[in-house]
């Protein structure tokens, strides 16, 4: 059969990060082919590479039958290749129509007349339902993901790359995409989708390739293909979770969140109406399917987000007694800091947020505590101590405590983090994505270590992607979906389709309405 | 009236040189480069001009005066390009800093400027080029018509093209898809380089053709504004950033130049013709408060344009910020 | 495969350059530069480069004396380097500096002006020491309110306070010297609130300010929790809040610290320098430090090398212009090629070129 694209023995690297290893992969003529890998497996990098944005250290690229030298993304258009980025790439202050004249071809005339008319004629075929002359910045997001497809589907793609289109959409949405996708397979065009959700790979492709690690892990078709081949392909060896789970004990209240509701400047509420406690002693899991509140939850309890009016949370210091409780809404993070309330945040943006990437571990050791004492000077002796301690206990590799964390790997920036939100001796510990694109070893430490805490009284929240670990993990599970919550599980009793079922369908509760 | 007349007479003249700069800026800060070089790139232009039109009035017998006002213009143009290339090859190829690189030229323009200047000047404190005469030449009949002809066509050739390029520069940004691709890559070079755009290329082009029309702006100083002279006490480092100043005044929009400058030079000789006009005299000191007020509205319009965040009068949103595509 | 359509060149950004390769850059782009200048020297005066180096180098250590004015005006920009150093570690782009000085230059004057003689030297010379930092002060503090409020763009902000602090200040100018055709020196029978000699020079107070400036700069920086603040917002706002830093607030003090410390230079020039006031006070170095803020990444002591470095470029020009009979513009072009230069050379310790061939003996290696 003929071969839209082959790659063959790519190779990536950023500095010391190997992002692709001698990946080879093929498409072909009119097929849909699911990409399918973890987080941070190296599925971006590699598409990158053919849509232009990259340039591979070693390998090659065949389109058509032909070697393709792809050095900027004008070359992969002239191929044919169109990808619709995860961060889309549309000018804010263009309308929809200049936004397509942007990817005109040199011999088109510009016209932006007879530009919309064809477009137009695009949107009645697959029945998009698009303001061709609004502008960017005032459209939601999955408007912006359907100009995007508008926008390849104009240029004449016969190759198109979707990275994670069904991220940011509603089911109704990802139905309507899949029902174009199929519609362009028909038409003869190869599509590639990235995806880490099972059940789309298995509903929408024809075969599907999947990377681990940035290493090529092998293809199968769909027809063969269930949901355990693939996440054991996914994770390499089926591996048993052997995560422990010892019990709370003597939990009580620590966090009561009542009423919270978050909305973005957009005016969209982001958070809706969410309650729920949090006990000492026991790990509450916040599962969903990422951007779908879970960064505005944990950042409000943080004292970083702005909530809406009648929203509450309230910390119990040692007991459940109202007496002593604190109102945290409306308190900076330094109000809650000089509150005496050790409130520990590991952030989803390690190194955006959660430390500096130019500074070593020595100075990110002290970012909260820096201001502590009346000296004007810096104490850096005991971040000194502290880093030195992380860096022995959680054997971090690093050339010296004052490396910029930067250049330290992902695993190693994660425990630098993790090292100093723990060493805090937090009562509330949150976590983000504690082990996004980190190795199965470095991920266990992080496992045990949230137990430790666990055991030492402290509440924590555990926001995760992996359900298994979650399941595993967790003593409840808090299921978000579309900013609501949509259910509180209990970790020992619940499976994976409970929770998968929680996270993609609203349920129909009072409060909630229908979707 | 006849202040009013004399006023607007000083005020044009005023703003061309300033809607040159403004104009070459804005094309430049269109592809995302703050160029804050446009005095040096101002004082490039006004030299070349002058030198070449000087030099070639003084080597040969019977100078045909249209050729020297064409040589003066070309050698302005491309030196100031020449300025333009050096700033864009260390911003754009190198990813040097723009604002320190910007400043480096003012300071090599003003130089390089200043330093041949006195060799022509031969131990003079100023000479003059007769090749102002051509420039100032007005279209006969219609410039004594009337008040109005006055006003309207009392002025070298220079005021009409600065409005004729404003215009076309208008139409180029706005109506045609290099203006789409330059305004993308001003907004977002990431999105401009995934549409298959050359960013470099564009972005090269825009700086120096930018730099180009902005030394435009000092050979009209020199050349017509100031009758030729070439003096060492020159005034175009503060013209420049006056130019400078006018770009955030017409929120990047080259016909809001048009206006804006000639208000700008409105400001700038108020302290003149006000009192005389309101009948009382103002002491000196006065007159240099009024000469700040072209940077007070223009603080004024930047501060309102923060406020109403409103997302058409915003700079480009990557001006200042250099691109490399393998970022991550 | 076919090698003749990969690109010709490419780049990749470096992971962490070695302290030996950044110095060896800079040697290097120093020396090019220097002769590219010394090109230049050649074609356009035909005089022999090295003679015209020599000639420079005299230019600030002939005599004492010649060293000694060296030194003062390496104090000026210095300071005004030193000042800024907060604000851009901040990732604020004070072009203001030329402003902020003025201002600072402007209040000492006006002390001088009407309080002079009038009020005994110790208290005269505080008075003009607070009126001075609280002019340079507020210019920065402006700017930096507008842009924690609303996010007015600094650069184009403070770029415009330079223009209305220099017509403030040709409006004083205008008034105080009367009839006269200049301004002249202050209170030149009284030498109120001028510096008292210091080794000889008024202006040796000026040094000694300078010299403590930059080893308590350097100290703010590194080791104050302020300093600490100020490098956690300028790599990221993000971070900082997430920190528990009020971002607003550290931008706004920066930019007070940086004014005032302008506004001192004011003072400093005024008092121990010119004992008078234009609007060409600053000279520009409010521009030029701004290159060696930027150049020294903010370390005071880099700075202190690469001011000395344009001071002497300067000295050495102007007495290339005298002994050649040039002019001191000479000193704009050479120092624009050096900072054209140095400012390239960054590339090279940030990315690495790769071209086609080397790429080629990689993968052979490799294969082999």
């Amino acid at each position: 059969m003929e071969h839209a694209i082959e790659l063959r023995h790519v190779t990536k690297t950023f500095g010391s990060v190997i992002a692709n290893h001698d990946v080879s992969l093929s498409v072909r003529k009119g097929e849909i082919l699911s990409l399918l890998g973890e987080n941070g497996s190296g599925k971006t990098t590699l598409m990158n590479m053919i849509a232009g944005i990259y340039y591979p250290d070693s390998g090659e690229i065949i389109v058509d039958g032909k070697p393709a030298e792809i050095r900027s993304p004008k070359d992969a258009y002239a191929l044919g290749i169109g990808m619709v980025h995860q961060h889309f790439k549309l000018i804010d202050v263009f309308t929809a129509a200049e936004n397509i004249a942007l990817v005109l071809d040199k011999h088109e005339k510009f016209d932006l007349k007879a530009i919309k008319k064809k477009a137009r004629k695009i949107c009645d075929r697959y029945q998009f339902e698009i303001d061709l002359d609004q502008k960017v910045y005032e459209m939601s997001v999955s408007q912006k993901q359907t100009l995007e497809i508008i926008k390849m589907l104009y240029h004449g793609a016969n190759l198109l790359i979707l990275d994670e289109p069904t991220a940011v959409l509603t089911p109704q949405e990802t139905e309507k995409l899949f029902a174009v996708m199929r519609n362009m397979k028909d038409d003869g065009k190869s599509i590639i989708i990235i995806t880490h959700k099972l059940h789309e790979v298995l509903a929408i492709s024809d075969r599907v390739t999947i990377l681990r690690k940035g290493e090529y892990a092998g293809t199968v078709d769909t027809e063969v293909a269930d949901e355990s081949i693939l996440t054991e392909m996914m994770v390499g060896k089926k591996v048993a979770l052997n995560i422990e789970r010892p019990d709370p004990v003597n939990p009580h209240l620590r966090l009561n969140v009542h009423n919270l509701s978050i909305a973005n400047h957009e005016g969209i509420k982001v958070l809706d109406n969410i309650n729920f406690e949090v006990f000492s002693g026991e790990i509450l899991g916040i599962a969903g399917i990422s951007g779908n509140g879970q960064k505005e939850l944990l950042e409000a309890i943080a004292g970083l987000q702005a909530p809406e009016k009648d929203s509450s949370i309230v910390y119990y210091p040692d007991d459940d007694r109202d007496s002593t409780a604190e109102q945290l809404i409306g308190k900076t993070p330094k109000n809650i800091r000089d509150m005496g309330i050790h409130l520990s945040f590991v952030p989803e943006d390690r190194l955006g947020m959660g430390l500096v990437g130019s500074m070593g571990m020595v100075d990110n050791m002290m970012l909260k505590s820096y201001s502590e004492g009346r000296s004007p000077i810096a104490n850096r002796n005991a971040p000194r101590h502290l880093a030195e301690e992380i860096k022995k206990e959680l054997a971090v590799v690093t050339p010296s405590v004052n490396t910029p964390v930067s250049r330290l790997s992902g695993g190693n920036v994660q425990k630098v983090l993790v090292g100093r939100e723990i060493a805090a001796a937090p009562s509330v510990l949150m976590t983000a994505y504690a082990v996004r694109g980190l190795d199965i070893n470095t991920s266990y430490t992080i496992y045990h270590l949230l137990n430790e805490q666990k055991q030492k009284g402290v509440a924590i929240i555990y926001v995760g992607e992996d359900l298994d670990v979650l399941i595993d993990l967790c003593d409840r599970i808090l299921v978000l979906c579309d900013g609501k919550c949509n259910g509180i599980l209990d970790g020992r009793r619940t499976n994976k389709e409970e929770v998968g079922l929680l996270m993609t369908r609203l349920q129909d509760t009072q409060e909630g309405g229908v979707a | 009236m006849d202040i009013l007349i004399a006023w607007i007479l000083r005020a044009i003249p005023f703003g061309t040189i300033i809607m040159y700069g403004a104009m070459g800026e804005i094309l430049t800060e269109k592809s995302g480069n703050l160029n804050l070089g446009v005095p040096g790139i101002m004082y490039l232009g006004g030299f070349a001009g002058f030198a070449s039109a000087y030099l070639y009035e003084n080597t040969v017998a019977n100078p045909n005066m249209v050729f020297s006002v064409v040589l003066a213009l070309c050698c302005a143009f491309i030196a100031s390009m020449l300025g333009g290339l050096i700033y864009s090859f260390l911003t754009i190829s190198l990813r040097a800093n723009q604002n320190v690189t910007g400043l480096a030229l003012t300071t090599f323009g003003m130089g390089v400027a200043n330093f041949f200047g006195v060799f022509i000047l031969d131990g003079r404190t100023a000479t003059q080029s007769m090749v102002y005469k051509t420039f100032q030449t007005k279209i006969p009949g219609l410039s004594q018509l009337s008040v109005i002809g006055q006003t309207v066509f009392g002025y070298g050739f220079m005021v009409y093209t600065a409005i004729i390029l404003a215009i076309v520069l208008h139409y180029v940004l706005n109506h045609t898809r290099i203006g789409l691709n330059l305004r993308a890559i001003g907004e977002n070079p990431a999105t401009a380089d995934a549409a298959g755009i050359g960013v470099t290329r564009y972005k090269y082009m825009a700086t120096c053709l930018g730099a180009g029309i902005s030394g435009l702006g000092g050979l009209y100083y020199v050349l017509d504004y100031n009758q030729g002279i070439w003096a060492t006490t020159g005034q175009i480092e503060a013209l420049g950033w006056l130019a400078v100043a006018l770009v955030i005044f017409t929120t990047w929009k080259p016909l809001n130049a048009i206006w804006g400058s000639y208000l700008f030079g409105m400001l700038y000789w108020l302290y003149q013709f006000l009192p005389t006009l309101m009948g009382f005299s103002v002491p000196g000191y006065i007159t240099d408060l009024i000469q700040m007020v072209p940077y007070i509205v223009t603080i004024v319009v930047l501060v309102m344009t923060s406020m109403r965040k409103k997302r058409e009068n915003q700079p480009p949103a990557s001006l200042g910020l250099a691109y490399f595509r393998e970022e991550r | 495969m076919a090698a003749s359509h990969e690109p010709l060149l490419r780049i990749v950004k470096r992971g962490e350059s070695p302290f030996k390769l950044k110095i060896f850059v800079r040697l290097i782009s120093v020396l090019l530069a220097l002769v590219v200048d010394a090109l230049f020297i050649y074609f356009v005066t035909g005089l022999n480069p090295f003679s015209v180096y020599t000639t420079m180098f005299q230019g600030t250590f002939s005599t004492a004396m010649r060293f000694s004015w060296a030194m003062r005006d390496l104090a000026s920009l210095l300071l005004i380097g030193i000042a800024l150093a907060p604000a851009f570690k901040m990732r604020f782009w004070n072009i203001g500096a030329e402003g902020q000085v003025l201002m600072g230059a402007l209040a000492t004057a006006a002390v001088m002006v009407y309080y002079g003689g009038k009020l005994p030297a110790p208290l005269l010379y505080t008075a003009m020491l607070v009126a001075a930092v609280f002019a340079g002060a507020l210019w920065g503090y402006v700017p930096a309110w507008f842009k924690s409020r609303l996010g007015t763009n600094e650069t184009l902000f403070t770029l415009m306070m330079n223009y209305v602090a220099i017509q403030i200040v040709a409006c004083c100018v205008n008034i105080w010297r009367g009839q006269a055709s200049g301004l002249g020196k202050l209170n030149m029978k009284t030498k109120a609130g001028w510096f008292p000699q210091f080794f000889g020079q008024r202006y040796n107070i000026n040094l000694l300010v300078v010299v403590l400036l930059v080893v308590l700069m350097y100290c703010y920086l590194r080791y104050s929790k302020q300093g600490y603040e100020i490098a956690v917002v300028g790599e990221s706002e993000n971070t900082a809040r997430y920190a528990g830093i009020n971002v607003g607030k550290v931008i706004i003090r920066t930019m007070i610290l940086s004014g005032a410390l302008c506004g001192l230079t004011g003072f400093l020039i005024v008092g121990g320098r010119d004992q008078t006031i234009s609007t060409g006070t600053a000279g520009g170095n409010g521009f030029t430090a701004i290159i060696v803020a930027w150049l020294a990444k903010f370390n005071t002591f880099y700075m202190a090398l690469i001011s000395f470095l344009l001071i002497f470029l300067e000295k050495g020009a102007g007495e290339i212009a005298s002994a050649y009979n040039l002019n001191d513009f000479a000193s704009d072009i050479i120092a624009g090629i050096i900072l054209f230069f140095i400012l390239g050379s960054e590339f090279f310790i940030n990315y690495k070129p790769i071209f086609r061939r080397s790429r080629h003996e990689t993968i052979t290696k490799e294969v082999g």
